[in-house]
């Protein structure tokens, strides 16, 4: 028997509501402290899957810069985090690199892009 | 047949002594050093004064008294033909009880004796008239003209590169390990990058002066560290205009007030004695701090808010057995040369103690040294942007874009000055390239900010300068690098 | 002497700048743009994480995306810009004559301008000026300083971390370390309560970063690299309690400590600084005691969000445009906006009552179910919360603006 309770404050606007969210053998049982569907909407997917934009540099090969800045086009599962990070420190690009510019399609199957978020010219 | 000389410690005594030997010709000079660069032992972190050489008793101290007021008048001459950074300002010993006046009276007669200049004590309206925001319930002062403030590492690297370009050898990142003697002779040193032969080894080694005269089997006398804290506040806070001490009591010349050459308010420092241990502990502490702000303020009422200081530091002084400078030729070990306990003041007396050190080499070495035909007594400064008209700027920027572009903000120092910085570090063999070697040549980074703008420009100009990945870069010398590494070391799990 | 003329000089290529000089450009005034850093954009191109965008583009960006579309613009619209600029000097020659003197490397230039948008931005707080103590050696950054390391030049700084300091600069500092496998052992915070907005709060969570709050790190020791640093609670007065002092072992310390709004340039022709911000004391089209010097952005006042600072960089362009058209702003009173009960700081600090404006304003403390009064105008707003850590921007239309004499009072009460 194992009941759980997360606290936590909601995101989604600057309201900053404290949502508390009851959790009884992986099973949400209450939740309260929120103002908005969107904020329970939130609250759930906090606690069933969490998702996170990530965002990290790679390493650029002849840029004026010797980083660029990359992010996930979508959120991904915050369980995935660590093994994306580690596939990030492998990966080398090409300068230049523009805005936008697709650095990985499809990483670990997690249905997303590696996006630059910078712009790194040819030194 | 050139006599071998190994000056150990590259401070402000051992460059002193550098440059005065690298006059003659009959002589080759050493200079070794632990640090990655020149002046970072004592040298670094102190009051920055010329003192007037009143201040030492002669029956007591007899080297400090003589040697004080010879190098106050020798630093008027060097500070030209280095281009030191210099102010005489003068200094101000401040009276704020009745009973002062009889230590200030002692002090003249003292100062009279020692042939200091120009002393003299003033009243209540001519110590206002000089310094309007001093204590309100001040009664007088005496007045010291001859005192002057220099920078004190800039002044150590001005002597270096005279004397290196009048010959010297620098041996820098060496570390002494043991001094080899034979039959009473000294035949050199020991270091961690092998054996350097020496006929002469003089020893100024600061704070480890007394475990480099062991190393040559003499330890008559111990040195402590004694701590002195200071803090230095943003520029545009008011300072007085001249050097301002309390009444000193028998223990201490007491907390100074001054504006600094860079023309910032400073104020510091209190003394404490460490166990002897502790000779590289040069961290500020709650406490000291603390009391050097209170003493401070017995003079100088009209202290910033504390947020407005820029930084906090703290120095150690050599303080030897007996108080007085030991500079001698030791008669057990022949051609040893102690130079040990240089306390303050050691900055004024540096100059003088080269002179002494030469006529001990003459006279007791009973070396006859002969003057080179061409000796260079002068040393340019490097480009300093902030010195510089609009139409010199131009120019410079024609020769080198670099000198268009400022790096530090607060202090005003061009990617030029930085350039010109790391040629002069090269110059004198500086191998691992560090942002204070910078920062003590051009100023950038000891401005408002502190570095957070431009310590990283500056970290990838040594980086490019030197040929090495920006993370190697240090920050005062080995194991203070920037990084670790790449921003991927840990992720690849290459960091130790 | 080289000299250049133009109708604005913008001073600093940061978000607020950047809007700026857009905007001005697009007024059809001939702009000159100057930035110090190789790079437009001031701090953006380092500021990785999303969150950017979300009021001004409807969309969030990260700081370089964001960055990069006003970049675009600039290059679009033709705007003459210097990067590795740095401007010495203002001159105040007359009203309608500003003199900026700038080096660069083409050469050091004065510019004749007839009016000057100043968006210089904010410097951080150094751990001297937090009163830590200790060692000076290696390991010791401003979170700003940081993220220039690793976000842009690709340096690694340690890898056992405590960050001293919760709002956000320190707590996406926290996460970029720990995204890139440090150790962020404790982020510290002198106040009951964290700096950050939530959405960084969040940070904490997913890395099991402790937060200490009601903390302060005093002292720092290490022989040439940090090696701990020494951390003490604090009381409600922020007085530190004595035996509850405990080290944490650690390579590198980030400081998060606060902005300073940058204006050196401005109190050096006399421009009147407003204690509570830092900054200028300006008008409701964001000039300045001085005539014709305009200013937006963090060097106006620190902002959390980068929409409000391109906002304030549009809206000092269309002073800029007003002041360069009429000669002068014209005004026949100006109404002062007062800070009451629970304000610790409000800009734009007077208002004329001919245009609407945005209040800037942040609270002392945290407050709950509160109204925002502006008693003078009969004007209410209620808020479920109002916190320190989130600036609070209010319109007020300038029909409500012209009901008041002298004055506007802006209070929270409950």
């Amino acid at each position: 028997m194992t009941a759980q309770v997360y606290k936590f404050t909601c995101i989604i606007c600057p309201l900053s509501c404290d949502i508390e969210v009851k959790v009884e053998n992986g099973e949400i049982k209450e939740i309260k402290g929120y103002t908005c569907p969107r904020g329970k909407e939130w609250a759930i997917e906090e606690i069933t899957n969490p998702k996170r934009v990530v965002m990290s540099v790679i390493k650029v090969k002849n840029g004026n810069m010797p980083t660029v800045s990359v992010k996930t086009d979508r959120p991904i599962p915050k369980t995935k985090i660590p093994e994306l990070m580690k596939l990030l420190a492998e990966i080398e690009v090409e300068a230049p690199v523009k805005v936008g510019q697709i650095i990985l399609e499809n990483p670990l199957g997690l249905d997303t892009k590696i996006v630059a978020t910078r712009e790194v010219e040819k030194a | 047949m050139k006599t071998k000389v190994a000056i150990i410690g590259a401070g402000i005594v051992g460059a002193s002594i550098a440059r005065v030997l690298s006059k003659y010709e009959n002589l080759e000079v050493h200079l070794i050093e632990k640090e990655a660069d020149v002046g970072w032992g004592v040298s670094k972190a102190n009051t920055a004064l010329i003192h007037g050489g009143y201040d030492d008793d002669p029956d007591k101290y007899p080297m400090r008294a003589k040697l004080c007021i010879r190098g106050n008048r020798l630093w008027h001459q060097w500070v030209k033909e280095l281009e030191i950074p210099h102010i005489w300002n003068g200094a101000l010993i401040v009276a704020l009880k009745d009973e002062d006046f009889d230590e200030l009276e002692r002090l003249l007669e003292r100062g009279q004796r020692n042939g200091v200049p120009e002393m003299r004590i003033i009243d209540r309206e001519e110590l206002f008239h000089l310094e309007p925001n001093v204590n309100p319930n001040a009664l007088g002062a005496l007045w010291v003209p001859i005192v002057g403030q220099i920078g004190p590492i800039p002044a150590v690297i001005a002597i270096v590169e005279n004397a290196v370009a009048n010959g010297v050898k620098v041996h820098l990142e060496t570390e002494v390990r043991g001094i080899k003697v034979e039959n009473g002779e000294v035949k050199g040193i020991e270091t961690n990058n092998g054996f350097i032969e020496a006929d002469i080894v003089i020893n100024a080694a600061g704070l480890y002066a007394d475990e480099i005269s062991k190393m040559a089997g003499i330890d008559y006398f111990e040195i402590h560290p004694r701590k002195g804290e200071y803090w230095i506040f943003d520029e545009g806070i008011p300072g007085p205009n001249h050097v301002l001490f309390p009444t000193p009591t028998p223990i201490s010349k007491g907390v100074v007030v001054t504006t600094e050459i860079s023309g910032h308010l400073m104020i510091g420092p209190n003394a404490q004695d460490l166990p002897k241990d502790y000779k590289d502990d040069t961290s500020t502490t709650r406490e000291g701090l603390e009391e050097v702000w209170r003493k401070a303020q017995e003079i100088w009422p009209n202290l910033p808010p504390r947020w407005k200081v820029i930084r906090t530091f703290a120095g150690l002084r050599p303080e030897p057995t007996g108080g007085d400078f030991i500079i001698k030729a030791e008669e057990e070990v022949q051609g040893f040369i102690n130079v040990a306990g240089i306390r303050s003041p050691g900055l004024t007396s540096a100059p003088a103690i080269g002179y002494e050190v030469r006529d001990i080499i003459e006279r007791d070495l009973g070396i006859k040294l002969k003057e080179k035909e061409k000796w260079n007594p002068y040393r340019k400064e490097i480009t300093h942007f902030f010195m510089l008209q609009p139409t010199q700027i131009n120019e410079l920027v024609k020769k080198n874009p670099a000198y268009g572009r400022i790096v530090c903000r607060c202090n005003k120092v061009s990617e030029g000055d930085v350039l010109e910085a790391i040629e002069r570090m090269k110059f004198i063999g500086v191998k691992t390239p560090s942002v204070d070697s910078v920062k003590f040549r051009t100023k950038a980074t000891s401005g408002t900010c502190q570095g957070s703008f431009c310590k990283v420009v500056i970290i990838n100009l040594l980086a490019r300068e030197y040929g090495i990945p920006p993370w190697k870069v240090t920050l005062k010398g080995k194991g203070s690098e920037i990084g670790i590494g790449d921003v991927k070391v840990l992720l690849r799990g290459e960091a130790q | 002497m080289n000299t250049l003329q133009y109708d604005v000089v913008v001073i600093g290529g940061g978000p607020a700048g950047l809007a700026a000089a857009v905007k001005a450009k697009e007024y059809g005034l001939n702009v000159l743009l100057l930035d110090e850093n190789e790079y437009l954009g001031g701090i953006l191109p380092q500021c990785i994480h999303p969150g950017f965008g979300i009021h001004y583009f409807r969309e969030e960006l990260t700081g370089p995306e964001f960055s990069h579309r006003f970049v675009q613009r600039v290059k679009d619209l033709k705007i003459d810009y210097f990067v590795k600029a740095r401007v010495l000097e203002i001159k105040n020659y007359s009203d309608l004559e500003k003199i900026v003197a700038f080096t660069s490397p083409e050469g050091a230039f004065e510019v004749w301008a007839k009016a000057i948008i100043y968006a210089t931005g904010a410097r951080e707080r150094h751990a001297f000026e937090i009163g830590i103590v200790g060692d000076r050696v290696a390991g010791i950054y401003t979170a700003g300083e940081a993220q220039t390391l690793m976000d842009i030049y690709g340096v690694m700084p340690g890898k056992e971390v405590v960050i001293v300091g919760s709002g956000d600069v320190g707590l996406i500092m926290a996460r970029r370390f720990a995204l890139e496998g440090a150790k962020v052992k404790a982020v510290i915070e002198l106040m009951p309560y964290p700096g950050g907005l939530a959405r960084n709060v969040m940070i904490l969570r997913d890395f099991n970063i402790p937060l200490y709050l009601s903390h302060k790190v005093v002292e720092v020791r290490g022989k040439k690299r940090v090696e701990k640093v020494k951390v003490v609670k604090v009381d409600e007065n922020l007085r530190e309690i004595p035996g509850t002092e405990f080290w944490i072992e650690c390579d590198t310390i980030i400081i998060s400590a606060g902005l300073i709004p940058q204006v050196k340039l401005l109190t050096d022709i006399g421009v009147e600084i407003d204690p509570a911000t830092g900054g200028p004391v300006v008008n409701d089209l964001l000039e300045t005691t001085v005539p014709g010097i305009f200013v937006a952005g963090n060097s106006l006042l620190i902002n959390d969000l980068v929409d409000y600072v391109a906002e304030q960089g549009e809206l000092a362009a269309y002073g800029a445009k007003l002041f360069i058209e009429n000669g002068g702003i014209p005004a026949e009173k100006w109404i002062k906006l007062e800070k009451g009960n629970n304000i610790r700081l409000a800009v734009p600090h007077y208002l004329s009552g001919k245009r609407d404006v945005y209040i800037y304003a942040r609270v002392r403390k945290p407050m709950e179910n509160v109204v925002l009064n502006f008693p003078e105008i009969d004007r209410k707003i209620r808020l479920p919360v109002v916190r320190p850590a989130e600036m609070l921007r209010i319109r007020l239309r300038k029909e409500e603006i012209a009901k008041a004499r002298d004055k506007i009072t802006m209070e929270v009460v409950q």
